[in-house]
């Protein structure tokens, strides 16, 4: 592989929102007035993370955030997640979990049922559909959200 | 099967025999390469840089082909039939033993027993020499830098038995130091279980001098082997050690066979870790007797191919020298030292003053397994996480590093990549 193949192939996986979402983690704090709470870890590679969410009587979510450890694609996924999360409904966020999933998993992810600026920071995660060990990476955040809204305390992507 | 010392084929080069050595003086690597059929090839269009034999070395086609040739024409059960091939195979199995003891210089063969792991060796002195010796209040002493393998068995007896697990501090560098195991061991100490060379940080423990104060305190001594016997000679013997354990697949040889050594006296006082065919004396419903060591221990049909492999593998690296795989190894570290340690943002992980084939680091905005990853496209396979040595990790105040580790097949060239590779992935996560 040349070196620029190899650079774009790289690319594909670490994009610079994932790059500066990885560096630049937002919403990373504890929220203390949080009401859902849940623990992802994956033992594998060590990747710990703590998602807190204020979910509103409304069923919306008011506030999200997170703290933890891992590398730049369970750190990144974890922002951005907490980014989109505010302001929807617990229906919108199981929409954009299922469209996350299936796209990092390689299966035809249904593009109708979530919008274009959703789609586009979703596919970004989604570069780690080629490299099969980082899928979990960058789906813990996701069924840690699974786990907090099912008020579930703990969840394990091993 | 007797004891036999038969003249020994394979050279086992020391320092001052060298010359007398048929191998030659130079360690020619592109030579030993084209014994690895997997090293020729291309990963991600680069070609294959082999960095982590740490965690399991390749194979010769040395040991590929007595495996095949053994299956080919000698193989069936062992210790059972009347007929050729069981008795061609038992020979086989039995010859592999005596490899073995003459590779650890073991006093007799009865001291070696087949597992399938080291993993599994450290389980069965945990199971049967510990059930049957240890009592509340008892200590087993062990360091900060053992592997998973060496911290859960003895933490099974503790729930189980009530004993205390105490564990010798390492230091920011990755040493273990003598006077910290004098510190810890006591009247309790009854085992004194540790690591010969450090999986995680390469460090090569004093345990010659460990297993001397063990035997001082009345205490015995295990040596988890697993990552030494591939890069130094070792001597059970000469160490002194009551159990020393190792894993083939570590030694270029297959996965699924491992050797527990043990010495005799201690061996035979060892009630069975598991029952059934090949390691019973007589069986009526009302008793059974079992069969001295090592039979005792190895119940049921056993790897045998991956016996007769493991000793292909000892012939292979005997021939060579573990010497002059040691000096290379040695070579290969001070040079990857030296390259690593240039590159902005990377941090060494374990520094001791001795050290084998090993180096960990960490590198400053990428996490080790972004690391990995940009590795692994330019063809370079190493080691990403906690190396099985968690509590180690949080000792040291990490959750994982990267390493690389070496192995007889390993090049200054292949280093040079790594440096270059590393630094492509500091570009990206600067």
């Amino acid at each position: 592989m040349s070196q620029s193949a190899l650079d774009s192939d790289l690319r594909d996986l670490y994009q610079d929102l994932i790059l500066d979402h990885g560096k630049h983690p937002r919403n990373f704090r504890v929220l203390p007035q949080a009401n859902r709470e849940a623990l992802g870890h994956n033992p594998l590679c060590g990747d710990r993370l703590t998602l807190y969410l204020t979910v509103g009587a409304d069923g919306i979510i008011k506030d999200a955030a997170f703290q933890g450890s891992g590398c730049a694609i369970s750190v990144a996924s974890a922002s951005m997640m907490t980014e989109m999360l505010k302001g929807r409904t617990i229906e919108e966020a199981q929409k954009l979990f299922a469209y996350l999933h299936a796209s990092c998993t390689g299966l035809e992810a249904d593009a109708a049922v979530i919008a274009e600026d959703d789609r586009g920071r979703l596919q970004a995660l989604a570069g780690v559909r080629h490299y099969p060990m980082r899928v979990k990476c960058a789906t813990l955040a996701w069924h840690t959200l699974q786990a907090a809204l099912k008020n579930e305390q703990k969840v394990s992507t091993e | 099967m007797s004891k036999i010392e038969p003249a020994s084929p394979v050279c086992y080069a020391t320092e001052d025999e060298l010359f007398a050595c048929s191998a030659p003086r130079e360690f020619d690597v592109a030579h030993y390469r084209k014994d690895f059929p997997i090293l020729a090839q291309q990963i991600h269009g680069h070609p294959l840089v082999y960095l982590d034999s740490a965690a399991s070395a390749q194979k010769p086609r040395q040991v590929i082909e007595a495996m095949t040739r053994f299956m080919e024409n000698d193989y069936a059960n062992i210790h059972r039939g009347v007929h050729e091939l069981s008795l061609r195979a038992t020979d086989a199995y039995e010859a592999a033993r005596e490899t073995v003891r003459r590779f650890l210089n073991a006093g007799r063969m009865e001291e070696i027993t087949f597992t399938r792991n080291a993993t599994e060796a450290i389980n069965l002195v945990a199971a049967s020499w510990g059930r049957k010796n240890l009592k509340t209040g008892d200590e087993i002493l062990i360091t900060a830098l053992e592997h998973h393998a060496n911290i859960v068995p003895w933490q099974m007896l503790r729930e189980e038995i009530g004993i205390t697990l105490r564990v010798v501090p390492v230091t920011p560098e990755g040493d273990v130091r003598i006077e910290d195991v004098k510190a810890a061991l006591s009247p309790k100490t009854k085992l004194v279980a540790t690591a010969h060379i450090s999986n995680a940080l390469g460090t090569i423990l004093p345990i010659k001098e460990i297993i001397a104060l063990a035997h001082e305190t009345g205490a015995l001594a295990l040596i988890d082997g697993a990552q030494a016997v591939s890069h130094m000679q070792t001597d059970v013997r000469d160490l002194d050690a009551d159990f020393y354990v190792f894993s083939g697949h570590k030694l270029y040889g297959p996965a699924g066979i491992g050797v527990l050594y043990g010495k005799f006296d201690v061996l035979k006082e060892m009630p069975p870790y598991q029952t059934g065919g090949d390691m019973i004396a007589s069986v009526t419903f009302g008793k059974t007797t079992f069969k001295e060591p090592p039979h005792r221990f190895e119940a049921g049909t056993p790897a045998i191919t991956e016996a007769v492999g493991l000793a292909a593998a000892i012939d292979y690296v005997s021939t060579i020298g573990l010497n002059r795989i040691a000096r290379h190894e040695a070579e290969l570290l001070a040079y990857a030292t030296d390259k690593l340690r240039h590159i902005n943002s990377l941090k060494i992980i374990g520094t001791a003053a001795q050290k084998a084939g090993v180096i960990s680091f960490t590198m400053e905005g990428a996490h080790p397994h972004d690391i990995g990853t940009v590795l692994d496209r330019h063809g370079i396979a190493i080691r990403a996480g906690h190396h099985c040595a968690q509590p180690l990790m949080e000792h040291l105040g990490l959750t994982a590093t990267a390493r690389a580790s070496f192995g007889l097949y390993n090049t200054k060239d292949e280093i040079d990549i790594l440096a270059a590779a590393l630094e492509k992935t500091r570009e990206i996560f600067a």
